[in-house]
């Protein structure tokens, strides 16, 4: 007896969810601007995890290429999100997320 | 289709003026605007042959538009009617223009003035060569439009603008009778060109119902446009503005184009002896109202206005006999003396520097020889003193009027008695006696007299262009002997008048027609308007999109608080937008 | 055993997950955020993908979070500004809330199909790679293009105009 019979896909799936509400959830009520930044990477794993049972399960290797990729897109979106961030903290000095209240169209 | 440069010389030379005209000098926009009257009138006599030689000629421009089964084209209809108009109307125009060169010379508005007269001309030819009622509304309308423009010439004086807004409105009411006739004849003839409605009118039987009202309806508009009872106060109005204008259109042409709408439909007047007994009535009381106003006025281009209404309304009152031809060439000698006379008072006015108060006349035939030779030719004319060319004319419509009845014959009669007593008086009072005015009087200036002296000889001898068959001398020594002592009495009466002593009484107020129809139609159209203006747009149609305005903006302004700016924000309605768009899928 | 192994690692990434949310201190935010990406990691061996367990390894621990712990050193004070207003709070745990219970009920309703049973995919280097450099070469390739422009932009951003 494999491990593959005993856990069911299903939870995998709500592992996944649980995870991507507690990063949604920390995007949302968390001020500064580096947590959210984090939530954001919890939530981008939890898609990872998903992608990557529903490989297994569906014995697609696309699957985990398209995790490759997610990786390396988090990379540069961290990468460039910092940058970001230290430009704004320079001008504002603050990492507060409410400080960031320019955004009107 | 040379035909078709009749119509497109005027239209030429108005655009050229309108566009390119602020780059002529004055001279030169004259110049044009004369020359392509001129054109068109020689186009005119070109034609002359040809029609001569087939009767009638049909010219299709093109189609304007189609709706069901009317179809509606554009096509010239050249016949001896058409092109009498024709000629009349660049012939006179011609002279009119070219006076007009010498008369505006110092306005400011030169080329303005020109290029309207030109879009007159053309709209009027339009107007006489159309195949159609429909084409003939389109220069109808055009030429009160340019009637309207040209009134309103001085429009910085306010009480010119009234005027102009008077003539227009006043044609508005005819016009809307015309349209309505229009619509009539699609109904029953499915459309309005000339030839396919005139024969279907001539297939109905005498006095059918359709047939009278179309033609009422239509005499509503000529009413309108020819100045006659009950919409003629515009014309006395009308005279606010540039003589040469009041000698044009409202003497010579346009007021004529009412008489031209009734001998052109003649079929449905033959036919309905309601209608025809209509315009009689109307047109003898309209000429004989004229007559007696004019005889009472102090200002020389009214008494002209006044005049012109009664010899419109001589001209209508022979439509009704059923003597066309003698309306149509009355319209003609018309034409020519009236425009004569215009014009002659225009240079008189000229003359004083802007004075129109006959009163403050007097003695100006040794300073102004010349126009009092014209003058007197054109009152003679009108007056119809043998030979001259009113004397014809007249003599055709009361000898129509003879054979109809005895009544209409001594209506008519008086009339032409109280024409010559007010042409005398006028004559006598501008012309004889002593000067009463400060000013010195100087004879006008070649260009505007070579005009008056061509209009002279025409009125002095187109009666002979269509004499009767038989000339009654008896009428010819009665009419002399009649004119002749009336020229006697008015000299004894009015040589040595001094002042004006006739301010008062019900004439000389017009039998307070004007005050009537104030009071009657413009003063309640008024307040009606006021009401509109202060209690119903407000309140029934301000309040409502006040309050809907109102309410946008308020929730526009509690809607704008939801844009702060803070991204937290924005998230959180992301998200939830997201949960929004996922429970729905429930329900799928 | 191995459901035993699956429950441990569920509860590692779930509690350090809340810690990295609910913590007050940004330090102790990317140490339990490291804690989450390794035991997520764990699920990767387990869904017998060893090769994105390793690249997963070597990406957020070794360089997302070593850059996140430098910035919080070397730009954050000490005082941490807290959490958002109390009626954003209960707005957005009702909103993930809604959103959790949205997806339970699509997967209760059968909209997600999913299988039954569990294929044996090998997630090894080789295979992997062959699908990688075969099937999606291009997108592999433009992806570095996307990395030069990051790079040129993370620069250019941090240039101190």
């Amino acid at each position: 007896m494999t491990w593959t019979q005993v856990i069911p896909a299903e939870w995998y799936l709500i592992l996944g969810t649980a995870l991507f509400g507690i990063g949604l959830i920390g995007v949302l009520i968390r001020r500064n601007v580096v947590i959210v930044l984090m939530s954001i990477e919890l939530m981008l794993n939890a898609i990872n995890l998903i992608l990557v049972s529903s490989s297994a399960y569906h014995a697609n290797l696309s699957a985990q290429v398209f995790v490759f990729f997610i990786m390396m897109v988090a990379a540069v979106e961290v990468s460039v999100g910092l940058a970001i961030f230290t430009v704004i903290y320079r001008r504002k000095e603050s990492t507060d997320i409410d400080a960031l209240n320019e955004l009107k169209g | 289709m040379t035909s078709f440069l009749i119509l497109a010389f005027p239209l030429f030379g108005f655009l050229l003026l309108n566009v390119f005209g602020c780059f002529f000098s004055k001279r030169v926009s004259g110049f044009l605007a004369s020359a392509s009257v001129l054109a068109s009138f020689a186009v005119s006599v070109l034609m002359l042959r040809d029609v001569f030689l087939a009767g009638a000629i049909r010219v299709p421009l093109f189609t304007w538009f189609q709706v069901g089964q009317t179809n509606v084209s554009f096509a010239l209809l050249l016949d001896s009617l058409s092109l009498l108009m024709c000629l009349m109307i660049t012939g006179v125009g011609f002279l009119i223009h070219v006076y007009s060169i010498g008369y505006m010379h110092e306005e400011e508005g030169f080329t303005r003035y020109f290029s309207h007269l030109n879009l007159f001309i053309f709209f009027m030819l339009f107007l006489v060569l159309s195949d159609s009622f429909l084409g003939m509304f389109v220069g109808w309308e055009g030429v009160g439009l340019c009637s309207y423009l040209l009134i309103g010439f001085w429009f910085q004086t306010a009480a010119f603008g009234q005027a102009a807004k008077k003539a227009f409105l006043m044609n508005r009411v005819g016009d809307l009778g015309f349209i309505l006739g229009i619509l009539a004849m699609i109904m029953a003839f499915g459309s309005t060109q000339f030839s396919v409605v005139f024969s279907g009118a001539s297939q109905l039987p005498i006095g059918s119902g359709i047939i009278t009202v179309i033609a009422l309806l239509l005499f509503v508009g000529a009413t309108g446009k020819s100045a006659q009872i009950p919409l003629f106060t515009w014309l006395p109005d009308a005279m606010a503005g540039p003589t040469p204008v009041s000698a044009l259109i409202h003497a010579a042409t346009m007021v004529t184009a009412g008489v031209y709408m009734v001998a052109r439909s003649h079929v449905f007047y033959m036919s309905s002896p309601i209608a025809s007994t209509v315009v009689l009535c109307v047109g003898v009381s309209t000429a004989l109202l004229g007559a007696i106003i004019a005889t009472r006025q102090s200002d020389i281009k009214k008494i002209l206005a006044y005049s012109t209404m009664s010899q419109l309304g001589l001209m209508v009152s022979a439509l009704g006999l059923g003597a066309y031809s003698a309306a149509l060439f009355h319209m003609l000698t018309h034409a020519f003396f009236k425009a004569l006379l215009f014009l002659a008072a225009g240079s008189v006015i000229h003359a004083l520097h802007g004075e129109q108060n006959v009163f403050k006349m007097g003695g100006l035939r040794k300073s102004l020889p010349f126009t009092f030779g014209v003058f007197l030719i054109g009152a003679l004319a009108l007056a119809g003193f043998p030979p001259f060319s009113g004397f014809f004319s007249k003599d055709m419509i009361l000898l129509a009027a003879l054979d109809h009845s005895p009544l209409v014959f001594g209506l008519l009669v008086l009339v032409s008695i109280l024409t010559a007593y007010y042409v005398c008086r006028l004559v006598v009072l501008v012309f004889m006696g002593t000067s009463r005015s400060d000013k010195t009087a100087h004879e006008s200036s070649w260009i505007m007299q070579i005009p008056l002296g061509i209009l002279a000889i025409f009125a002095a001898a187109s009666g002979f262009l269509h004499l009767p068959e038989a000339l009654h001398p008896e009428f010819i020594v009665v009419t002399l002997l009649a004119i002749g002592l009336m020229i006697a009495w008015c000299y004894r009466r009015f040589s040595q008048v001094q002042t004006s002593d006739e301010k008062t009484g019900i004439v000389f107020r017009k039998f307070y027609i004007d005050e009537i129809y104030n009071g009657l139609i413009v003063r309640p159209i008024l307040l009606l308007a006021r009401f509109f203006w202060t209690i119903f747009e407000p309140v029934i149609l301000e309040l409502p999109a006040t309050i809907l305005g109102k309410s946008v903006m308020f929730s526009g302004r509690r809607l704008k608080q939801i844009q702060n700016g803070h991204i937290g924000f924005y998230l959180l309605v992301m998200t939830a937008a997201i949960a929004v768009i996922l429970v729905q899928l429930l329900w799928i | 055993m191995i459901l035993g192994l699956f429950c441990f690692l569920s509860l590692l990434t779930i509690m350090s997950a809340l810690s990295v949310i609910l913590s007050r201190n940004p330090v102790y935010s990317v140490l339990s955020l490291i804690l989450c990406f390794f035991s997520i990691a764990g699920h990767y061996i387990l869904l017998s993908a060893p090769f994105l367990a390793v690249v997963h390894i070597i990406v957020y621990a070794g360089a997302i979070m070593v850059l996140f712990l430098f910035v919080i050193m070397l730009m954050m004070r000490t005082s941490d500004v807290g959490l958002t207003s109390w009626v954003k709070r209960i707005g957005s745990f009702f909103v993930v809330g809604v959103l959790g219970v949205t997806i339970v009920a699509l997967m209760q309703r059968g909209t997600l199909v999913l299988p039954r049973y569990l294929a044996s995919v090998e997630g090894s280097v080789s295979s992997l790679g062959r699908v990688l450099f075969g099937q999606y070469a291009i997108p592999f390739e433009l992806s570095t293009i996307l990395f030069l422009s990051a790079v040129v932009g993370v620069v250019m951003l941090g240039k101190k105009s």
